[in-house]
């Protein structure tokens, strides 16, 4: 009984797994082939230009690119558990890197030995830093998430205070956020008087959701919520909105690339990570060539290299010093990495270990509360 | 056609092999003097004497066979793409394994735990905890469990995360202690030999049989008992709680990592597990080897500190020594849970029961209803707008109802995407509408409409989708209209309302069936569009469960709202066959 159960579950996940990953099937692997998924948009193009093409001059492998990254954690599952996986390195966000290592669906990497040290020496471990915040993930970005204002429609007194969002008769207009609790909350609380370093603590608590959730209702009728990246930018460029929250490298083409009205207020600014997995469950020799890919790829100078195409700062220390100028723009980047100092005057880091456990609960409550 | 038709059972209008094989069965029943030579008395037989409903029912079969053969790759493609996929999810919405199989031991105990006396779980539940947490630590499926508890209590998540990393410490500590007393202590060898016992010792199938089923299940891989590390019965007689351990890390090495346990460093859980044996059992008539071993450290004993899990426990994390964690570790313990289905109509599963969900949690009752809601809100006007249109398109001339048709299609042929994001640009406040109200001056430069972003975003751009599958079914059902009913009507002296409405309408009522079945139950799955252009009032249920597909992992709530909505969708079919009849549905 057990056994046939299990072949019809084992038959099961099959299906299920073929009709999500159906067009990675497709490609299939040959030795010098290998599938690499990212955010696609300017961001592939960054990397295509940083990584993909000089490791493939390199070595001769071939790299396919999937665009699949937003869904990178519920496809990757399903692989798994079909025991199939076609995909060789996958790029995504820190706290779904977490959710990955937690479901043992990516691989440990030991920094020290499966990861380039810096060129003076210093090991990974140490020139990462913080920034490795799972046991599975190399972080290759640091971007942020904060807001972006129209030039034109906030009169003399340009905001320079993330509780400007919350102040409607000083900026009157729509503003859009993100359809979700996470930053959100921290702004709300922030604004309503509660000290950066004990956001976590209130927000823990019942009633500290409560109260983050009281100073969004204030401003509730003003807000269109946006759940894709590019939403804020089209809504700032078409003048809906007055300012809105979004990743700083969309707000960066937004004002550098199409020249819009718009400038940036980085004040509470949230750091967040974009990095690597290597995915639990390939053949050995696909592994050895992820490895191989990922320590090529985060070394210090590709790293550097990223931060020519698209305004997120690299993950390592010794890169910083070797940012330079825009490929394309000739424009210099440091100052529009969200961690220049005049930019991190006041930022928040995304606290991966508190979401992990909360999200789901403030999520209940946070669209709850939307759909009153 | 048969001589006996209308007397057998079954005999429609047209022939089929069917009637053949009923007028045989009617025959022998009514005793017919058969019409070839066959004694009167016995069955009709066939020309090669066989009975003739024999050999009826052979030939039947093979014709059926082969029709079989015919529609079995559609049948098998059908059945592997959608039947099973949708077992699949309904399983999901219930199955519940992964407490049972990542705690098994714990699980056990627990279930002898009152939770309602508020007190917490005695020792043995937190012994049994310790040993299953470490090899799942080690398998690296506790933070999958955690995930999983994570639904049911807040916090879960790093609880196990971070108690997997610090299990270690309990064990390095007694290891410290043992390897005091002899260095061998801290050797795979010694460990091996001492479980082993002597070479052509009885072995303890029972607990290799046991442990075989715990390691495969975490490690995903079946395990032959017999192929793996099996203690000496003496042993695990006198040290049950070692011997456990210690063939639960042979087991997993041999199988997980393939080694040799022999040559490895053995497991943190060891120790504890051998201090808290020798705290009852009696070695100093064991003989077997390494036996000199185990008196030493076990007159030492008294050298090194008392053993208590629930002290270390609490030592990793003061929420061990609440009630809270255990409660939800033993209400959802159950392999088949009614959890889900109760999560997804804004219940949860407590000790005492199912209970509602906190007021300011509870939003998927209100997201069914607004879909069904506003599903047949589109439904509606997608009649509204579709059956002009399609009658338009049934009563022109053929040339222009081509390329009215055509204009109708043309949508349809655009990506879905495209069309939502169309909607954006024509009903946003800086969009094509509100630009043209504030240039003729109806509209206030400062009070531009909200149309977008809100339920009635929602409506319009939905029904411009489905429009096209409400006209279609409705079309064809009108071309199929004579034209000639509704002369006659106005004939003898209806008027043209009269003869639309008793004449007209009650014959095109089918095509406008069909157009609302396919429309809501399109509707109701709907994702993409209420995403883009609802806002946080025009938004599905479809939106919910992809959040959990795609972003919370939970997909077991995920399959229980799914299996909610097909019920659902399904209850309305029938209730439509009730009252209108699935007859009268034609799609052209």
């Amino acid at each position: 009984m057990e056994s046939t159960l299990m072949k019809t579950k084992a038959l099961m996940l099959t299906t299920a797994a073929a009709l999500v990953a159906g067009p990675a099937l497709a490609g299939s692997h040959m030795a010098s082939e290998m599938t690499i998924v990212s955010w696609g948009g300017a961001y592939s193009k960054s990397q295509l230009n940083a990584y993909h093409n000089p490791y493939s001059e390199m070595t001769g492998t071939t790299i396919i690119n999937d665009d699949s990254s937003a869904e990178a954690v519920a496809k990757l599952r399903a692989m798994n558990e079909a025991g199939n996986v076609t995909w060789d390195v996958v790029d995504v966000v820190a706290a779904d890197a977490i959710r990955l290592c937690d479901e043992g669906l990516a691989l440990e990497i030991d920094p020290d030995t499966q990861l380039a040290a810096a060129p003076d020496g210093t090991s990974a471990a140490d020139d990462f830093g913080d920034l490795l915040v799972s046991d599975c993930f190399i972080p290759q970005i640091v971007y942020s998430t904060t807001f972006g204002y129209r030039t034109d429609m906030v009169g003399d007194t340009p905001p320079t205070s993330v509780c400007a969002v919350f102040d409607t008769d000083a900026y009157p207009g729509k503003r859009s956020l993100e359809k979700r609790p996470i930053n959100n909350m921290e702004w709300a609380l922030m604004c309503d008087g509660v000290a950066k370093e004990n956001v976590y603590d209130v927000l823990e608590t019942s009633e500290g959701q409560d109260r983050a959730l009281a100073k969004l209702d204030t401003i509730k009728d003003d807000v269109i919520w946006w759940s894709a990246g590019a939403d804020t930018p089209q809504l700032l460029a078409d003048g809906e909105v007055v300012m809105g929250s979004t990743y700083n490298g969309r707000l960066f083409s937004v004002i550098e690339e199409q020249n819009q009205p718009v400038a940036m207020l980085w004040d509470a600014q949230v750091f967040d990570l974009d990095g690597w997995i290597i995915p639990t469950g390939l053949s050995p020799e696909r592994e050895a060539r992820a490895l191989d890919y990922i320590m090529f790829a985060t070394d210090t100078q590709r790293l550097a290299d990223q931060a020519k195409y698209i305004s997120y700062g690299p993950a390592r220390m010794s890169s910083a010093p070797l940012v330079g100028m825009h490929a394309e723009l000739g424009i210099d980047m440091a100052p529009h990495m969200p961690t220049d100092p005049n930019n991190a005057a006041n930022t928040l880091l995304y606290n991966y270990e508190f979401w992990a456990d909360y999200r789901d609960d403030i999520d209940a409550k946070f669209q709850a509360w939307l759909a009153q | 056609m048969s001589t006996i038709r209308g007397t057998g059972p079954g005999t429609a209008d047209a022939p089929s092999p069917d009637d053949a094989l009923h007028e045989a069965a009617a025959l022998s029943d009514r005793d017919v003097p058969p019409p070839h030579g066959a004694p009167s008395d016995g069955p009709m037989l066939a020309a090669d004497g066989t009975p003739l409903k024999k050999s009826l029912a052979r030939a039947l079969r093979l014709q059926k066979t082969r029709a079989l053969m015919l529609i079995a790759p559609l049948l098998i493609f059908v059945l592997i793409s959608f039947i099973v996929p949708i077992g699949q999810m309904l399983w999901r919405s219930v199955e519940n394994d992964i407490v049972a199989q990542t705690l098994p031991h714990t699980v056990q105990e627990l279930a002898g735990w009152d939770s309602a006396a508020n007190e917490l779980p005695p020792e043995p539940v937190f012994e049994a905890m310790y040993f299953d947490m470490f090899i799942a630590a080690e398998a690296k499926s506790h933070t999958k469990l955690g995930t999983r508890l994570n639904y049911e209590q807040t916090g879960m998540s790093s609880l196990f995360r971070q108690s997997g990393r610090k299990l270690d410490d309990l064990g390095k500590d007694y290891q410290k202690a043992f390897k005091a007393i002899d260095g061998d202590w801290s050797k795979g060898e010694a460990w091996f030999e001492l479980m082993s016992g002597a070479a052509d010792a009885p072995r303890a199938a029972d607990v290799a049989a046991a442990q075989a089923r715990n390691v495969a299940t975490l490690i995903d891989t079946p395990i032959a008992a017999r192929d793996g590390f099996a203690p000496s019965q003496e042993i695990a007689d006198l040290l049950p709680l070692t011997a456990r351990a210690y063939t639960a890390m042979a087991m997993f090495m041999q199988f997980e990592d393939g080694d040799d346990p022999a040559g490895e460093k053995p497991w943190e859980t060891l120790y504890p597990a051998l201090l808290r044996d020798l705290e009852t059992a009696d070695v100093s008539a064991y003989a077997g080897p390494r036996a000199g071993m185990l008196q030493t450290l076990a007159a030492a004993r008294g050298d090194i500190e008392q053993i208590s899990f629930t002290d270390a426990f609490a030592e990793i994390d003061e929420d061990w020594v609440v009630a809270e964690p255990w409660r939800t570790i033993q209400t959802h313990a159950r392999n088949v849970t009614p959890g889900y289905f109760l999560n997804a109509v804004d219940m949860r599963l407590t000790p005492d029961g199912a209970a509602a969900q906190p007021e300011d949690k509870q939003i998927l009752i209100r997201l069914f209803q607004r879909t069904l809601v506003m599903s047949l809100v589109i439904m509606g006007s997608c009649i509204l707008l579709g059956y002009p249109i399609a009658y338009l398109l049934a009563n022109l001339p053929m040339r222009t109802a081509n390329i009215l048709l055509i204009l109708v299609l043309l949508p349809f042929w655009t990506s879905l995407l495209v069309r939502t994001s169309a909607w954006k640009v024509m009903l946003q406040q800086q969009g094509v509408i509100n630009d043209t109200l504030v240039w003729l001056g109806l509209v206030a430069d400062e009070s531009r409409l909200v149309m977008i972003n809100n339920q009635f975003g929602t409506i319009v751009a939905m029904t411009h989708i489905l429009l096209p599958f409400m006209i279609l079914p409705m079309y064809s059902v009108m071309q199929t209209i004579p034209p000639s009913y509704v002369r006659a009507a106005k004939s003898l002296g209806a008027t043209n309302w009269t003869a639309f409405w008793r004449v007209y309408f009650p014959q095109s009522v089918p095509g406008i069936g069909a157009g609302s079945i396919l429309v809501f139950i399109l509707a109701i799955g709907y994702y993409i569009t209420p995403e883009i252009v609802g806002g946080t009032k025009g938004v599905f249920i479809s939106n919910r469960i992809a959040y959990h597909i795609s972003s919370s992992l939970n997909w077991g709530l995920a399959a229980a709202l799914g299996t909610i909505l097909l019920a659902v969708v399904l209850l309305l079919y029938w209730c439509y066959d009730k009252i209108v009849g699935i007859d009268n549905v034609k799609l052209g």
